[in-house]
Formats: structure tokens, sequence, C-alpha cells
């Protein structure tokens, strides 16, 4: 969930097919971990065995980790929207400036093809870990399966030896990849959430982009009047509505209301008249038949090739959708981003949207090259092959100004971009789901039972609470804390 | 090879054929089934090779879960009524195959057509339950691009606006499920049914009809009881296939392996697989697991035992 490539489904254009042929491969791997387990049962008693078996390689201010020259480097990439060019165009930079021979895996399959190997104590060097079959990083972190990338931020950057990695990184970077108060995870990918619009439907309309709930509210009923939805939303995948529910809640009642839920505190939902307010306007839509017909239970690929059709007006997203609507978007639809609009009195301005970094790499802590993991995390962050990415992925990366300005973006993200740089320091982002997944589940159904007007939302906010109340009981809730 | 001919030698070298593959057996599929027994009683999160013993505490954490305990109602639901639809529909329609034919001249056939008929039904069979997830997905659509919406909406009972979500409401989405499992197996067990039908000599039926037997009287006073070995193996079958439905729940209906809405449609199997996979509670899903065997042996012996008759000779 809430990754960006997680919707990646569009490199082929069958996301059914491949989501279901997913599941039963992970039901496959149910059968196979636990004999794969067995297989290295006799290690995983007592894995601590010694495996500093490379020869250590003199740390320089040049190779901060000690990468051995001429080893192996092992790297597992999730293939969704971006594609693994990217990949492929590292790896060879990397192995021409260290003579390593890297071994390149590009899977959609990401847990049934790792679960074996992170048990088995012989994990890849790098991974990203994305997509609908990612493994849970809380997971993993539970289990001390993931380096300390602080490392990798306190060495000097491939840019600006004279600068720390950490200090060339875009807001947001370095919190959204902590679990458990340890920066485990770089999230590469820079992502914004909201509504999006075709710029031509508006243009043809005279419709202005709306600022405010009220004016959003209007434009949906004149949709409404002539004869089409206004907002879509990927109904089988609730996730997508709670961006619209979460983010008015973070607008209206500011950062402190975000947090309060992060950090799981037992008014973050019950009680707050801000949470009540912001579910109450999303479901004014449904009690006032604003949804496009059926979009309750359409998958993501089925409602927005709708929108693309112009069957609605609105669609909630993350800025991969360009990406991955690439082939069903009219040439000329001009899809353009929208912060989401504001309750009045919200303490946050329009401006402010969700921007944050997502797409996971990880370094295994037990990595057999784990140096050479590190050292390849941070050439990611050095403007070459964040150029090579943009390129290639058509995405921004969190490196600050790390894409060549000559490098041509579509339409959506460069109104996202737009977007970005007015909001300024204006941005905001939600870790409960990274943090508690059963808890984003939870938040998930209720909102799916709104939607469907199944329950009403003061039900919802009694269902949310529970899940932030249960969450609490989760090992990690005293770690995970945001201030 | 002389000594291959004494019984002796001829003992080994079986046991030398067979060695190998229960070997595979004992090794693919007795021994993780005793490993998920060991893992119940741990806090394996799945993806690490250390846990703790934590004693019974999944299992007693299992006994106050609603979610497995709806989805343990819905398997059990779904055990009546798949096994019992699948073999009236498929006794039916096999018996109109072979034996609901006009009764001219004494002999005793389908209805017209009927070699034609066996091999439509047989079609859906063809399929995997991954296309039929992919094709009853469109066909339960829930905007007016779905079939069963599009043809609601044509002849004017479904508002176009207001088109029926199918697998997004709670009363629907497990009817809806069965409802492709029937359409998927029918096919499968009326050829069952249909072999073993011929294999009942004509002579009977001919006796019957010369009582004055009608069809349905023909049906139940000498098809039935002389099927009922094939009746029985289908019931357990299909209760199996029941207990499990986890390749079309979790691809059909909303939700972190399906089970949506709000665990409408959820099975013992998707729950098992959220915990398993996405919440990282490996060693509950285990126990999970556990329960689901040991349900599915006592649902298998209660089928067998329920069914037993004398087995008629002809």
């Amino acid at each position: 969930m809430g990754s960006t490539s997680a919707h990646g489904e569009n490199s082929n254009g069958e996301g059914f097919g491949r989501r279901d042929l997913i599941k039963r491969s992970a039901a496959l791997g149910l059968i196979a971990v636990p004999t794969m387990s067995f297989l290295s049962a006799c290690a995983s008693g007592s894995e601590e065995t010694t495996k500093g078996n490379e020869s250590k390689v003199a740390v320089t201010k040049e190779n901060p980790f000690g990468v051995a020259k001429g080893g192996k480097l092992d790297v597992v990439v999730f293939k969704g929207g971006y594609g693994d060019d990217y990949a492929k165009a590292w790896e060879a930079a990397f192995d021409k400036k260290w003579g390593t021979t890297s071994s390149h895996l590009s899977t959609q399959e990401i847990t049934s093809k790792l679960q074996p190997r992170f048990n088995g104590g012989n994990p890849p060097d790098v991974v990203d870990d994305s997509g609908a079959q990612q493994i849970k990083l809380d997971v993993l972190a539970k289990g001390n399966q993931l380096a300390d990338l602080t490392v990798v931020l306190d060495a000097p950057s491939l840019d600006d030896p004279a600068k720390k990695v950490r200090d060339t990184l875009m807001p947001g970077t370095i919190e959204g990849g902590m679990i458990g108060g340890k920066f485990v995870a770089l999230q590469y990918v820079y992502t914004v959430w909201g509504l999006w619009y075709s710029g031509k439907l508006f243009k043809e309309k005279g419709w202005a982009a709306p600022k405010t709930w009220a004016e959003f509210m209007d434009i949906c009923q004149k949709a409404k009047a002539a004869g089409i939805g206004g907002l879509a939303h990927q109904g089988k995948y609730p996730y997508y509505i709670n961006v619209a529910i979460m983010d008015l809640i973070a607008k209206k009642g500011g950062l402190d209301a975000m947090k309060a839920i992060d950090n799981l505190e037992p008014n973050a939902f019950a009680d707050n008249p801000i949470a009540l307010e912001a579910v109450e306007a999303v479901y004014e839509l449904v009690e006032k038949d604003l949804l496009m017909p059926g979009t309750n239970g359409l998958t993501h690929t089925e409602s927005q090739t709708q929108w693309n059709q112009y069957k609605a007006a609105f669609i909630t997203s993350g800025s991969w959708l360009e990406n991955e609507q690439l082939k069903q978007t009219p040439e000329d639809f001009d899809m353009q981003f929208l912060p989401m609009p504001v309750l009045p009195g919200s303490k946050l301005p329009f401006e402010a949207i969700r921007a944050g970094a997502g797409e996971p790499f990880i370094v295994p802590e037990k990595a057999a090259n784990k140096a050479g993991g590190l050292e390849f995390l941070r050439s990611m962050l050095s403007r070459e092959w964040s150029t090579l990415f943009a390129q290639q992925a058509n995405s921004l990366t969190v490196l600050k100004d790390g894409v060549d300005p000559a490098v041509k973006l579509r339409p959506g993200t460069q109104s996202a971009v737009a977007a970005l740089k007015a909001a300024g320091d204006n941005t905001f982002n939600y870790r409960y789901g990274d943090w508690y997944s059963a808890m984003g589940t939870e938040l998930e159904n209720a909102s799916n039972e709104l939607m469907a007007k199944r329950i009403q939302p003061k039900e919802w906010i009694k269902r949310a609470q529970a899940a932030v109340n249960k969450a609490t009981e989760d090992p990690n809730a005293k770690n995970n804390k945001r201030s | 090879m002389s000594h291959v001919a004494n019984s002796k030698g001829r003992g080994g070298f079986i046991a030398g054929f067979l060695i190998l593959p229960l070997a595979l057996y004992l090794t693919f599929v007795i021994w993780p089934y005793i490993q998920t027994f060991g893992y119940s009683f741990t806090n394996w999160t799945g993806q690490s090779p250390t846990f703790d013993f934590v004693g019974l505490d999944n299992y007693s954490a299992l006994m106050k879960d609603e979610v497995f305990g709806g989805a343990l109602l819905h398997n059990l639901l779904l055990l009546v009524f798949v096994p019992a639809i699948t073999i009236l529909i498929s006794l039916f329609f096999a018996f109109m195959l072979n034996a609901g034919g006009r009764s001219g001249a004494g002999g005793v056939q389908g209805v017209a057509g009927s070699a034609l008929y066996k091999v439509i039904y047989f079609f859906p069979q063809v399929l995997s339950l991954a296309i039929l997830a992919v094709l009853f997905g469109a066909v339960y659509r829930s905007d007016e691009g779905g079939l069963l919406n599009g043809f609601l909406t044509t002849l004017g009972l479904v508002d176009p606006s207001h088109p029926i979500e199918w697998l997004n409401e709670p009363n629907f989405v497990l009817w809806c499920l069965l409802l492709v499992v029937v359409w998927h197996g029918v096919g499968f067990y009326l050829v069952l049914f249909s072999a073993a039908m011929q294999s009942v000599p004509k002579d009977i039926y001919e006796a019957a009809l010369l009582d004055g037997a009608g069809r349905a009287q023909t049906f139940f006073k000498v098809t039935l009881p002389l099927l009922w070995d094939s009746v029985q193996t289908s019931a357990v079958y299909l209760g199996i296939a029941a207990m499990d439905m986890f390749v079309l729940v979790s691809t059909m209906t909303s939700g972190q392996f399906g089970g949506g809405p709000d665990h409408h449609s959820e099975v013992m199997a998707t729950v098992l697989m959220r915990n398993f996979l996405y919440f990282g509670n490996a060693g509950y899903a285990c126990a999970m697991g556990v329960v689901m065997l040991v349900l599915t042996l006592i649902l298998s012996a209660i089928t067998l035992r329920a069914t037993r008759r004398e087995h008629v000779e002809f």
C-alpha cells in the first residue's frame, strides 16, 4: 500500500490478471516457505554465524563503507510503473566504477521471491521493496532484517564531498524512512497526493480549479448536471478515498491533527470535531449522489480509465497516476494535479499538499555485500543517477535539484512539480500506513462502508478510533513517535 | 534377474520404486504440515528466522478473533450450499443427457443433441480459477460496463446512475462467488455422473420403463441409488473446495487478499494470508492453518460417514 509503485500496473496493461497471479504464487509461497526455512533451519536456530567473510577493505573518504573491488552485488528491484531500465543503467555504472559483477532481478513478486531468502539468512544486497507484494517494512524491521542506513546519510555526497548526503535530500525523506527510531529505508521517489482533473475538460466546461471544498462541491454538482460523475475513486482499493479524508483532516487541523493520528492518541478521531467535519464533507458527496456511478466497486485501472474517458471530473491519486495511465490517457487530456481543497477555517493553506518519498530501497542486515549495498544507495543520491532515473522513469527523486533541467516532463508531472513549488514548506505526510498495517486496513474498510452509504460519519469515527486504540498494542507503538 | 522373481526380492524392488516418491511426499507435504503446527506455537513474523515460543497464545487469540470467526461461518455456509447446489444441478443435467430423452422404441437415451451439450457443459472446467475471476469480474463489474449491470439497465430494471455494486454489496457478495464456483463445477460433475450413469445397464432402465416409471421415479428409484458412490466422492471434493475458496475471494473482492466489503466475503484462507503476508503475524496464521486442516479432516470424515450406504451391485 501507500507506495507509488503498488499501482504501477500499467506496464503490461493487465493489472487484474497479474494481481491474481501474484496472489497465487504467494499461496504457493505459503507452502514453499516452511519448507525453505526448514532447509535452513539448522542455521536458523543460531543464525548468528560469522558472515563477514569478505576481506576487509580500507575505509576512505571515497570509499566510506569499504567496498571490495571486484566483488558481487545482488540487486532486486520491483518492476512496476517505473520499469527496470533505470536499475540496469545504475548497475552498469556501479560495475564500471567498482569492478563488481551485479546480478539483476526485477519482479512483481517481491514477497514470494525474497521471503525464503530473508528467512534463510541469504538476502540480496539491495532491494527495491515496493509494489502490491512488497514485504511490509514494519515486519522486516521487527525481525531485525534491515541495515541501519544512517551511515549513508552521514557519508559524503558524491556530487560535493564537502556535504553530507543527508543535506542533499528533500524534506521528509529521512522521516519517511524511519521505523522504530532507526533510518532503515531510502524512500527514493518523490510523490505528491491529491486530486487530478483534465485540463481539457475544465476548459471546455469553463470550470476553474476549486480552492475550497464548497467550490469543489459546486463543480461536482455542475458535473452531475452535465451528465458525468463528480468524484471518481478506486473503490476496490479504499486506500485512495482515504487520501481525501485524511488530507482534509490534516489541512483543517494542521500538522497536530496528523501527528495525533500517527502517534495513536486517544482523541485522534474520537471527540475530534475536525475529523468528523472532514468525514462529513466527503460523505456529502455520497449523500448528494456526486460520485461517479459504480466507482465504489471498481479497481484502480477501471476507475482511472473511466476518468480518462471524461466520465468523472475528479479522481484521487498520487503522482504515479500519469505514468500508470500513460496508454489510456487521450493525447489532449492535459492531466492536472490539484491540492485537496480546504474546509473553512483550515490551518494549512490550500497550497499545502501531502508529499513524500515513496518506493523504499533497503539494504538487508544480513546482505553478503552490505558495503556494496550501502555504496549503491549513496550513488543513487548522486545527480548522475538521479537524472538517469528521471529519464527512464519520468518521475522525480528525493535528491534536491537532482534532475537535469533539460529533462522534459509530461503535463501531469509538470503540474505536480509546480504545486510542490507553490506548497513550499507546507507539505505533510502520514506515517500510520507504514507503521501499523492493520490500522491502515481498518480505516480503509470503514471508508469503503462510508462510501457505500452503509455507515454514517459518526460510525466511521468510532471505527477509526477503535483501530487507533488497537494499534497501541503493537510492540512498535512505543518506538514510532513523531513530533 | 532371477532374484527379482523371488517374492522377497520383488518386495525390495517395489520398495525401491516407492521410496523416492514417499520421501518427496514426506518432505514436501507432511513435513510442512508438521512445521506449520510447530510455528503455530510461536510469534514468528514470517520474515525473520528468529521467533519466540508463545504456547497456546495464538489459539486463544484465534478464539476471540471475530474476523476469523466470521470467515469460518462463511466457509460453513459455502460448505452447505456449494456441494448441494452443484450436485443437484449436475445430477439433473446428467440425467437429462443420459436418460431424460423420449423413450422411443424401448431405448433409453438422452435429450436430443446430448453429445454436444456434454462438451459445452465441460467448457468451464477447462478454465482456470484465475481466468474465471477475471471473467466474472467483468460480469459483476460495478458500473454500467459490467455484463449484469449492462443487461439489467438495458431491461430498465436498474437505474444507470445507481448500478448494483455486486461484489461490494454485503448481502450479495458471497452468493455471487458461490455462483461462480457452481458454474465452474457443474460441467465436471456432470461428466462424472454421466460416466457413472452410462455404466448402469440399460435393462434396469427398460425394466423401470416397462413397469411404468416416469422420469422422476426412474431418477430417484434407479439412477440416484446406483450413483451414490460418485455423489459421495463429489460431496467430499466440493466440500474441500468450499473450505478453500481462496483464489476467487482474494482476486474478486476488495481488501488485502480479498474478503471485502468489510469482511463480508471473508473465508479462512484470506484471513490467514492477510495475517501471514501483510500483517506479519505468521505464527498466528499458522494456527489458523492448523484449525483449517483439522476442520477439513473432520468434515471429510463426517461426509463419508453420513453418506455411507449399502453398495448396490449390478
